[in-house]
C-alpha cells in the first residue's frame, strides 16, 4: 500500500490502538492534521496550549495505563511541549509525541519555526528520532510506541518533516521490533531473588518502601499480598500513595519531607528496606547518610542505573516489581512467620500514636486539609484526584484516602506547576464514568488556565479545587521558615475572579469561605457536569507539616502546628 | 569516595545522534570527559567510542549504566585489562635539532612525518603516560603546536 507519511501516522496511531489523541496544530504538522480530519478511528481533542495537550496524554496515561499520544507543530509548538515531556520524562509516563518540522531541506538554515527538536528534547524524553527518510518512518513509529511503554516507561519524541509528511511511499507496519540495542530485563536474577528473601526471613524490623514502580508495573495486587503474607510494614512515597490502600492497617503513611511521623521513624530505625520500584528520591530520603543508617536494602528496580544511584544496596534485582514481587512471595509463603515482626509494627504504631498526621481544625477559617478530607469523604474511591504542585499537592498527598493505584496524578519528579488541570482532562476522558478532581492553589491553576475552554468545548466535568490562600504557599512556607519571613515575590493578593472567569469560558464557579459553602459547591460541581473552578478562601497562613528541613535527616521533623 | 580514572569503550549504533547523545549525557550529568575518540567499527553498522574519565566508584558505575540505557548502545566495557595507546602530533620550528627530535620520537614509537618550509610535523603513539612524557620531552625544541588524538582501548 502505497500511502503519505501523514497517512502513515494515522494507520500507526489506529494499529496501536490509540483512541484518543491530544494536540494541536500548526504549519509543519498540517498534512498530519490533514489526515486526522478525513478519519473516525481516534478522537483527537484540541487543547489551548501545547503544553497542556501533552500533560493531557500524560494524563491520559497515569489514568488508563495505556500510552498517551500528542502532536504539535515545529519550533514554538514543540518547545511550548518540553515542559509535558520532561514532566513525563522524570515520572517514567508512556508517551509517544509527534512534532512536525521544518522540510528536510530547511532543517539547518533557521528557517521560520525551525528549532533542533531532538536536540533540545534529548536530556527529557526517553528516546527520540528526527525522520530523515520516509522508509524510515514506519519502522520508527513502531518503536517508539514499543520504547514508549516497554522496561521503565518514558515519553519517544518523533520529529517529522513536512516534505516526509507529504510524500508518498510503500508502508507496511511492522509487526515487531528489532532493537538488539534495547532489551529491558523484566525477570529479575533468581540467585539475588531468593537471598533477599533469605534478608527478609532474618530481619527483624523490615519495611516496604513503595515507589511510582509498584503502579507503573501494575503490581499494586503482588505487594498488597506481600504485604499480607508477611505482615511488614509499609511506606508509600508520593508516587505510589493508593498502593496499599487507605485503610490497609500494614501501611503507615507517606514517608519523606513531608511524611508522617511513624514513616519516617520506621525508615531511620528499620533493619531491611524492601525498595520497590522506589528511586531515593532527595525529597525522600532527606540527608543520605542517615538515610535508613541501620538497614540493608534490597532495591527491585527495572531501571539498573535507579539501583545505588544515591544509597548503597545490599540485594541488588533488576526487573519488573510484579514478577519479582511475585518469586519473592514463592520463596517466603511457606517460611514466614507474620508474628515475627509484631513488636516492630507495636514500636510504629506507637510512634503513630505519639504523633499522628493531624492538623487543627476551625471553625472561623477553612483549614486546606479539612477541604481534602471532606472531598475524600464525598466521593472517595470514585474519583481520580490530579494535583499541580505546591502545599495542596502535599495535602492531598496526606489527607486523601486513596485506595487503588491510577486514583492520584500529580507530577511527583519534576514538580511542574501547570501540570493538574491539563492532566485532569486527560484523566476526564479515560475515566468518563468517575469524577475527577484537580486540587490546585491560586498560583498553580493559572498556569494552564487556558484548558477552561478545552474542557467546556469537550464537556468534560472537571472540578478544581483552589486551595486559595493567596500566596505562593510553598515557597512562602520556605520563606517563613528559612528566610525570616521575608516574601519575596509570593503574596498572590491580585487576583483574578475565579466565578467570572471559570463562567466567562463556559464553565461554572464557585467562591467559598465557610464549610457550609464548600459542601453546597462540591455537591453542585458533582452535580453540574461542567468544568468547574471551586475558589476556596482558607488560612493563609497554613504549613504543611510535618516537614524534615531540605537536606535535614528524616528523623529531624518539624511536627508543631501552631495556631495562627 | 576516592577518584579514579577510568577508560570505558561504548559500542553503538552508528546513527545520527549517537555521539550527541553519548557526550549530553556526559554534560548533562556533570561527569568528566578526558578524552573521547569515535570511529566506525569495520564491516558493521556500529561505532566504537573510547572515553576516559574521572569519578568516584558510585559515579563511574552510574556513568555505565547511564551510558548502557541509551537506546543506541549495545555494549559498554569498563576497562580493567587493556591495551591503550594515544597519538599525537607536534609541530616544531625547522630550526630545531631535527636529528634530535627524531630519536625522540622513534623512543615513542613515531617520527618525523611531514617537512614543510619553515617547520616539521613530528608523530608519536603510546600509553597516555608515555605520551606525557614525550610531550614534556619535547618542550625544549620549542614546539609550535600539539594535537593529542586522545585515548583508543582495547580489552586484553
Amino acid at each position: 500500500m502505497k500511502i503519505s507519511g501523514a497517512q502513515m501516522i494515522i494507520e500507526a496511531i489506529i494499529a496501536e490502538g490509540v483512541t484518543k489523541v491530544f494536540g494541536y496544530p500548526g504549519g509543519a504538522i498540517m498534512n498530519v492534521y490533514d489526515e486526522i480530519y478525513k478519519q473516525n478511528d481516534f478522537e483527537h481533542i484540541l487543547t489551548r496550549h501545547e503544553q497542556a495537550a501533552v500533560h493531557a496524554a500524560d494524563g491520559y496515561a497515569r489514568a488508563s495505563g495505556d500510552v498517551g499520544v500528542a502532536m504539535v507543530t515545529s519550533g514554538p509548538g514543540f518547545t511550548n511541549a518540553v515542559t509535558g515531556l520532561a514532566t513525563a520524562y522524570t515520572d517514567s509516563v508512556p508517551l509517544v509525541v509527534i512534532s512536525g518540522q521544518v522540510p528536510l531541506s530547511l532543517i539547518g538554515t533557521d528557517g521560520f519555526q525551525e528549532v533542533d527538536a531532538v536536540g533540545i528534547s534529548r536530556a527529557c524524553t526517553k528516546h527520540n528520532y528526527l525522520v530523515h527518510d520516509i522508509a524510515d518512518l514506519p519502522r520508527i513509529l513502531k518503536e517508539a510506541f514499543y520504547i514508549a511503554r516497554s522496561g521503565r516507561p518514558g515519553p519517544v519524541l518523533v520529529d517529522v518533516p513536512k516534505d516526509i509528511t507529504g510524500e508518498i511511499a510503500e508502508f507496511v507496519y511492522p509487526a515487531d521490533v528489532h532493537l538488539p540495542t534495547y532489551k529491558p530485563n523484566y525477570k529479575g536474577n533468581e540467585r539475588q531473588i531468593k537471598k533477599a528473601a533469605e534478608a527478609i526471613l532474618k530481619a527483624k524490623k523490615p519495611l516496604l518502601y513503595l515507589g511510582g514502580g509498584v503502579v507503573l508495573s501494575n503490581a499494586t495486587e503482588v505487594v498488597r499480598r506481600l504485604a499480607e503474607i508477611s505482615q511488614m510494614p509499609a511506606v508509600e512515597t508520593l508516587m505510589a500513595r493508593g498502593v496499599m490502600g487507605a485503610d490497609n492497617p500494614l501501611l503507615l503513611g507517606m514517608l519523606g519531607m513531608h511524611g508522617n511521623y511513624a514513616s519516617n521513624m520506621a525508615m531511620s530505625e528499620t533493619d531491611l528496606v524492601i525498595s520497590l520500584g522506589a528511586r531515593f528520591d532527595d525529597r525522600v530520603t532527606g540527608k543520605l547518610s542517615e538515610f535508613a543508617k541501620y538497614a540493608d536494602v534490597i532495591h527491585v528496580d527495572i531501571d539498573p542505573a535507579n539501583i545505588a544511584k544515591l544509597v548503597d544496596v545490599d540485594y541488588p534485582i533488576v526487573g519488573d516489581i510484579k514478577i519479582v514481587v511475585e518469586k519473592l512471595i514463592g520463596h517466603l509463603e511457606a517460611r514466614i512467620k507474620p508474628e515475627r515482626y509484631h513488636v516492630w509494627r507495636d514500636i510504629l504504631k506507637r510512634y503513630d500514636e505519639l504523633h499522628p498526621l493531624t492538623y487543627h481544625d476551625s471553625d472561623e477559617v477553612i483549614k486546606p486539609q479539612w477541604v481534602i478530607e471532606r472531598i475524600g469523604e464525598k466521593v472517595g474511591a470514585d474519583a481520580v484526584i490530579t494535583s499541580d504542585v505546591g502545599q495542596h499537592q502535599m495535602w492531598a498527598a496526606q489527607f486523601y484516602p486513596f485506595d487503588r493505584p491510577r486514583q492520584w496524578i500529580n507530577s511527583g519528579g519534576l514538580g511542574t506547576m501547570g501540570y493538574g488541570f491539563p492532566a485532569a482532562i486527560g484523566a476526564q476522558v479515560a475515566c468518563p464514568d468517575k469524577h475527577v478532581i484537580n486540587i490546585t492553589g491560586d498560583g498553580s491553576i493559572l498556569m494552564n488556565v487556558q484548558e477552561l475552554v478545552t474542557a467546556a468545548e469537550n464537556k468534560l466535568p472537571v472540578i478544581n479545587v483552589i486551595l486559595n490562600n493567596h500566596f505562593l504557599g510553598m515557597v512562602r512556607q520556605w520563606q517563613t521558615f528559612f528566610y525570616d519571613k521575608r516574601y519575596a515575590e509570593t503574596d498572590l493578593s491580585y487576583q483574578p475572579n475565579w466565578k467570572l472567569l471559570a463562567e466567562a469560558c463556559g464553565g461554572a464557579g464557585y467562591d467559598v469561605t465557610t464549610k457550609a459553602e464548600f459542601d453546597a459547591a462540591l455537591d453542585a460541581a458533582l452535580e453540574g457536569g461542567k468544568v468547574t473552578f471551586i475558589n476556596v478562601a482558607v488560612d493563609r497562613l497554613e504549613n504543611v507539616l510535618p516537614m524534615v528541613p531540605a537536606g535535614g535527616a528524616l528523623y529531624n521533623m518539624l511536627l508543631e502546628h501552631k495556631e495562627s | 569516595m576516592e577518584t579514579v580514572r577510568r577508560v570505558i569503550s561504548v559500542v553503538v549504533l552508528n546513527e545520527a545522534q549517537v555521539l550527541a547523545r553519548v557526550s549530553g549525557l556526559f554534560a548533562g550529568r556533570g561527569y568528566n570527559i578526558e578524552t573521547l575518540t569515535v570511529a566506525p567499527i569495520p564491516e558493521t553498522d556500529l561505532s566504537h567510542m573510547t572515553i576516559v574519565t574521572r569519578g568516584n566508584q558510585r559515579v563511574i558505575e552510574q556513568i555505565t549504566k547511564q551510558l548502557h540505557k541509551l537506546i543506541p548502545t549495545l555494549k559498554v566495557i569498563e576497562h580493567s585489562e587493556m591495551v591503550e595507546k594515544e597519538m599525537v602530533l607536534v609541530k616544531f620550528p625547522i630550526e630545531e635539532k631535527l636529528s634530535d627530535i627524531q630519536t625522540l620520537c622513534a623512543a615513542y614509537n613515531g617520527g618525523i612525518v611531514n617537512v614543510g618550509e619553515n617547520m616539521v610535523i613530528a608523530m608519536a603513539a603510546d600509553e597516555p603516560m608515555r605520551i606525557k612524557h614525550f610531550i614534556t620531552a619535547t618542550k625544549r625544541y620549542n614546539p609550535i603546536e600539539i594535537v593529542r588524538s586522545g585515548v583508543v582501548a582495547m580489552e586484553r
